[in-house]
């Protein structure tokens, strides 16, 4: 953490002003940190930072408890300044029980402050974890790091003792005393957490209770006990003035989509078979009919993509969406949806793979599959957000572009940006682009393979529009009569055209944003959820006065017009990538210049640290 | 085709001939799906549906051909999912009219799955499955109807699986209206075309069709004079199950729990198994009825009236918007914790 040591005059204990802070609460699947860290969220986002977080929890649903595989966790960094990522090293480790403690100390910095729950010690907690000792009894963790020992289970039972309620429900609210201790360390207002509190257990007061008077002693335990000599102040960030909300990518995914449906007044019919990390897609959307959003809970991925496929035949919008895992089932149908030149929209949220994989674990490794995933010459539209509220945007514009050119779009998420969260400025809906939808009525001249002379668009007609009754299917069609042929120069003519329509897309492509300088040493070209890793490298080397800006591509296909000529503008470009270099392959291929990837596919997001040594690997080799 | 009445809603008045496409039909000559094709569009008039509100959607195979022949709209999709397609059209249009046409390999095998969940959810779709116990587009190989040791092509020493009944898995799947015609017998073919499309719901109907390059007269016992005198039992509600040539009349009925074939004229009138469309139990006894042992039933074998998917989800949403209003997306952003900067 950066330390401007200002102390805080009139506080009871020494409070020092930090810029960012990053910390990290990991316990059992079973002691609720994903809760206590969406909660410690929450209130930093009240108290006005700005934040990144980092969901990390194994997809065992009830792992066996004090494993190390089921330890589960949650990172966030929170900072007066703009803060692009989770954080790289911890400020604050939280340990709830020996598994965690082993599981994430190499992620502590030295001298970083690491509060342990004792109580979660003993002899059947350290055997599962593989300690042969009691590791906070080595004198050399103190000496290490700000150790902490709190016997957290004991403090809540106390706080607790004249409440009737059994020892498990006692249990489980120390979570809220974790919570209450580090709210107390940062200067957290505890006020969300209360209103929260108040919401979960309206129906049961004594858990309300409950959880309130423990949140409220851990808090005090701060205040009071010896162990903490000072706490921290983060002031709020200087972000762009608005009305802000907590977005993850998922409920930003739902939420593009309703937009669009409310813009276009056109049905949204959204196919999906559940599957981690995008079944919460389909969850918010069923919340939301009144949008007209159609869920139906299909049979399998191929019943998800196809409803969606026959829903876009019927003048609706057909959305469909899964992990890589799903959308490899998906193949075959999305090429239909290209040979039926019909509007449908894919949403991939990567997960580790190949195969099963590392389902709750994010990765980038499906570009190329969605590039070329599918049989034969068959081009889609893909686009990639680059942070959890992009993902409303990039959704939007998902939809906006395979009603306008009649083709399907991929919409390349992860499992970092489906669950993280950022702050996000509500967007005014009114500045977003119309979503002009015209069905085909005319009757004079009409052919199923019409084309628009601008996007190449076929018509697109209601069934139900007497007089334009026709047939499309999957099989080589005659440009304009949409006939079946099985010309040669056709189907050559159809494979060209079903490709110039896609590239054509590039119309809607905005000019490139470039982070830093116009031209220089080195170009970081990144995409998706990396946003905030490359973001905060770069800008660091900027600061470090090395000649370093960086590109985040949202469109991959087509690419931007001007990327060719922006690569051609620095001496090196490299290209960061959670997977064994995928963009890097297409980059170069396509503009012939002699790209390098940073790769590592280790489930988990790069850390900017590793980007920025991979910048300056970089600038040392030239 | 001419206008009735005077209104510009009424719906014209159909001929067979606005029915047919202007696309050659390429089906081999002597293709049981030619009958059926000319049975489908002739019974098309009789349903007084505006032709463009008319679809028919298929999935691939040699019945799957099908919509570039009718001149309504058409969807010919990827194999087996045709029903999936239908789901997510009728999500989007429920005032559309929406016909699936499949095949034994199309319905039955890749496209099991979707067939078990169009019929559970009983999405108002008519599914008209064409049996010919052959995998015809692909030239020759067994299908998941072909009967067990069947040799073909991919199995020269005898299919080694058992062939699925499609009345049964139809059934089994909790379809509510289930019935069975035969490509050679026009007239029952459009009786029952009709009443299956008339249905509301998920309504099955299985073709016995000849592929006469593959499996020529796989249907024989059904086809020639003399074995259809023998072996048809046409089902009609509130009839009893008789069958045979008049001077071999023959009935079905229960033994305990198990069908049996008696010389009618030895059951009293009181022990006759009478037609009941809306026996469940009964209909998927009917359905593993075949010859030689037993008759082979023909006509409706079940049909009630069940909940229909996209009427309950529709419902949902009309509640949800006459609870709450229409959804807007303004509100919503600003809705719930947040935070002014």
């Amino acid at each position: 953490m950066a330390e401007g040591a200002t102390a805080v005059a009139g506080a009871v204990k020494p409070r020092r002003e930090l810029d960012r802070a990053v910390v990290r609460f990991a316990g059992d699947s079973g002691d609720g940190m994903q809760l206590t860290g969406e909660q410690f969220t929450a209130e930093s986002a009240w108290a006005g930072n700005d934040v990144a977080t980092l969901p990390n929890f194994p997809a065992e649903i009830r792992a066996p408890a004090g494993t190390l595989f089921g330890v589960s966790s949650f990172q966030l960094q929170f900072g007066s300044q703009r803060v692009y990522t989770p954080g790289d090293r911890l400020d604050c480790l939280v340990a709830m029980n020996p598994a965690a403690l082993k599981v994430h100390l190499g992620d502590l910095k030295p001298g970083g402050l690491l509060i342990v729950n004792t109580s979660a010690f003993d002899k059947r907690n350290l055997d599962k974890a593989g300690y042969p000792s009691n590791p906070v009894d080595d004198p050399t963790l103190g000496e290490r790091y700000r150790l902490h020992n709190v016997d957290m289970t004991a403090l809540t039972h106390e706080a607790l003792k004249d409440l009737l309620l059994n020892t498990k429900e006692k249990d489980r609210c120390k979570n809220f005393f974790a919570l209450g201790v580090v709210s107390w360390i940062y200067t957290r207002p505890l006020e969300p957490t209360l209103e929260w509190i108040g919401k979960r257990f309206a129906k049961s007061p004594t858990l309300a209770d409950a959880n309130t008077r423990v949140l409220k002693a851990g808090h005090a335990f701060g205040e009071t006990a010896e162990i903490f000599g000072e706490h921290y102040t983060i002031e709020p960030a200087q972000m762009a003035p608005g009305l802000y909300r907590a977005m993850t990518g998922n409920r930003a995914l739902a939420w593009g989509l309703l937009a669009a449906a409310e813009r276009s007044k056109l049905p949204i019919v959204y196919g999906a078979y559940p599957i981690t990390p995008a079944s919460g897609i389909l969850e918010e959307l069923a919340m939301h009919k009144r949008f007209r959003i159609r869920t139906i809970q299909a049979e399998d991925e191929i019943a998800a993509v196809t409803a969606a496929i026959g829903a876009s035949f019927g003048g609706a919008i057909g959305v469909t969406g899964s992990s890589g895992p799903g959308i490899a089932l998906k193949g075959e149908a999305i090429g239909l949806a290209v040979m039926a030149e019909l509007p449908l929209v894919v949403f991939n949220i990567q997960r580790g793979g190949p195969s099963t994989g590392l389902p709750t674990k994010t990765e980038q490794a499906d570009l190329m599959q969605a590039l070329y995933g599918r049989n034969s010459e068959s081009p889609v539209v893909v686009l990639a957000p680059a942070t959890p509220g992009d993902c409303f945007f990039v959704a939007y514009e998902a939809l906006r572009v395979a009603v306008k050119y009649m083709v399907p779009v991929i919409v390349l998420s992860d499992g970092f940006l489906a669950n993280g969260s950022e702050p996000w400025l509500i967007p005014d809906v009114s500045t977003l682009p119309p979503i002009d939808v015209e069905f085909r009525t005319d009757l004079e001249g009409f052919f199923p393979y019409l084309r628009d002379p601008a996007t190449l668009a076929r018509p697109w007609v209601r069934p139900g529009t007497a007089g334009l009754e026709h047939r499309i299917g999957g099989i080589e069609k005659q440009d304009v009569t949409g006939n079946i042929s099985y010309d040669p120069d056709n189907h050559d003519h159809m494979v060209r055209t079903r490709a110039e329509k896609v590239r054509r897309v590039a119309q809607e492509i905005p000019p490139t944003t470039v982070n830093g300088p116009a031209g220089g040493e080195v170009l970081v070209v990144g995409w998706g959820g990396t946003f905030g890793s490359i973001t905060a490298a770069a800008e660091r080397a900027q600061s470090e006065g090395l000649s370093v800006a960086a590109v985040h591509l949202r469109y991959l296909n087509p690419l931007p017009p001007d990327l060719g000529h922006i690569l051609r503008q620095y001496r090196r470009v490299l290209v960061p990538e959670i997977n064994s270099g995928q963009l890097v392959r297409v980059l170069r291929a396509e503009y012939l210049v002699d790209a390098v990837g940073f790769n590592r596919v280790r489930g988990l997001p790069l850390s900017s640290d590793e980007i920025h040594h991979a910048i300056n690997q970089l600038l040392g080799s030239t | 085709m001419s206008t009735t009445g005077a209104g510009p809603a009424a719906t014209p008045k159909y001929t067979k001939k606005d029915f047919e496409s202007d696309q050659d039909v390429r089906w081999c000559p002597g293709c049981g799906d030619y009958a059926i094709l000319s049975a489908i569009q002739k019974s098309m008039p009789d349903l007084g549906v505006p032709r463009e509100d008319i679809v028919f959607i298929s999935g691939i195979g040699c019945s799957s051909r099908f919509p570039y022949y009718m001149n309504t709209y058409g969807f010919h999709t990827i194999h087996g999912r045709a029903p999936a397609i239908a789901t997510g059209l009728r999500l989007a249009r429920p005032d559309l009219t929406v016909f699936l046409v499949t095949g034994d390999g199309d319905g039955l095998s890749i496209g099991g799955n979707h067939m078990l969940h169009v019929l559970r959810r009983n999405v108002d779709v008519t599914i008209l499955l064409f049996n010919n116990r052959i995998y015809g587009l692909t030239k020759g190989q067994y299908s998941p109807t072909s009967e067990l040791g069947k040799v073909t092509k991919s199995t020269p020493m005898g299919a080694a699986d058992r062939p699925v009944n499609p009345l049964a898995f139809a059934l089994g799947s909790g379809a509510a209206f289930v019935a069975r015609t035969v490509d050679r017998n026009i007239p029952h073919m459009e009786a029952m075309l009709k009443r299956a499309a008339m249905h509301r719901g998920a309504s099955f109907l299985e073709i016995l069709q000849n592929c006469p390059v593959y499996n020529d007269l796989a249907w024989n016992v059904i086809y020639e004079k003399e074995s259809k005198l023998q072996y048809e039992l046409r089902l009609e509600h509130g009839k009893p199950l008789i069958f045979g040539p008049p001077d071999d009349r023959r009935a079905v009925i229960m033994d305990g729990v198990v069908p049996k074939v008696v010389k009618a004229r030895d059951v009293q009138e009181s022990a006759l198994w009478v037609h009941d469309e809306t026996n469940a139990n009964a209909a998927k006894l009917l359905a593993d009825l075949f010859a030689p042992d037993f008759p082979v039933p023909v006509g409706v074998l079940y049909a009630v009236d069940a909940p229909i998917y996209e009427d309950l989800l529709l419902e949902q949403e009309q509640r949800a918007i006459s609870e709450r209003g229409p959804g807007d997306i303004g509100k919503l952003l600003t809705s719930g914790d947040t935070w002014r900067i």
